[in-house]
């Protein structure tokens, strides 16, 4: 299986570009939030009618972006697995996933949540000023895995 | 003509630095990968709002003036990031197909968008809700995101072409 992925020439690039597509809906996703939470735009649409539009849109490319990184592991083994770079993304990836289902779960029972407060919309504000260097952290990490060697 | 001018952007200080340098290739491509990853997710919010799939409650004018700032400006640092790339390999990258496609594509979408924002949307500020937008529009839409999706796999071709790290 690894083999067939190496020699089919096609098969790596194509993955990868599905997997920066996603990585470009996730991201942008998380952007749109977090810039709302932090007080952009504000007087244009409450902090729910944004987390409801883009919250799904960081959660359905998970499971592409799983299936299409872990494509790319088959590949090589070599360069993933044992890869510092790729544990800190994997490390990465799981404190993001963290801290944007702290500023999801409140929602669940109050949309407007993150609006009630002023100490609400300072907490809000912290989530947002955590989230974005994780992401950024998270595609920065993948870039490097590349060039970094196993460990 | 063209090969003497890659060659000289080859030879500048800072297209050596970034080709002899260790670290200094992968990092203007993680600008490059961050960069490139908003103005798709950006210009897919549009697109998407446009086709009318997604944000159907804001009106077109809205979503756009919200998005657009953050393409525009992520889109100047991806071209930066491009171009210092495409400079520390110019002889390279400017004879390599899918780099040629890729600019190509870029031209095309520019004209796409350019048609819309100067014929197709004199209109604009009445796609209010409920969402519908015209055809013209929906098929400026597709056309902008299949470009983008082409322009991403072009650019990852560009890696798989060339004797570089993948």
């Amino acid at each position: 299986m690894s083999q067939s992925i190496q020699t089919i020439e096609w098969i790596i690039p194509a993955v990868q570009t599905v997997h920066i597509l996603c990585v470009a809906t996730v991201l942008t996703s998380v952007l749109m939030i977090d810039l709302r939470l932090l007080g952009f735009r504000r007087r244009e649409q409450p902090v729910a009618a944004v987390t409801a539009r883009f919250l799904p849109f960081i959660w359905w490319p998970l499971p592409i972006l799983l299936a299409t990184g872990a494509v790319l592991i088959t590949a090589e083994p070599a360069r993933s697995l044992q890869n510092p770079v790729f544990l800190l993304k994997m490390g990465l990836l799981l404190a993001a996933a963290g801290v944007t289902l702290a500023c999801q779960i409140p929602l669940r029972h109050n949309p407007a949540y993150w609006e009630l407060s002023a100490g609400r919309r300072r907490a809000a504000r912290l989530i947002a000023a955590a989230s974005l260097p994780l992401w950024v952290g998270i595609v920065f990490a993948g870039r490097w895995i590349a060039y970094a060697q196993a460990g | 003509m063209l090969d003497s001018f890659l060659q000289a952007l080859q030879d500048t200080s800072i297209a050596t630095a970034i080709r002899e340098g260790a670290t200094l290739f992968p990092w203007i491509e993680c600008v490059h990968v961050l960069a490139l990853t908003v103005v798709i997710g950006s210009i897919a919010i549009v697109d998407l709002r446009l086709i009318g799939l997604t944000s159907r409650d804001r009106g077109v004018a809205q979503v756009t003036a919200a998005v657009l700032p953050i393409t525009w400006s992520m889109f100047a640092c991806a071209a930066i990031s491009g171009g210092l790339l495409f400079s520390s390999n110019a002889t390279v990258y400017g004879h390599n197909r899918y780099f040629q496609i890729k600019m190509a594509l870029l031209l095309v979408a520019g004209v796409n968008m350019s048609v819309y924002h100067l014929f197709m949307s004199s209109d604009v500020q009445t796609w209010r809700t409920p969402a519908v937008t015209p055809l013209r529009a929906r098929i400026c839409g597709t056309v902008s995101l299949c470009l983008w999706i082409a322009i991403v796999a072009s650019g990852r071709w560009i890696g798989f072409t060339l004797n570089a790290p993948t």
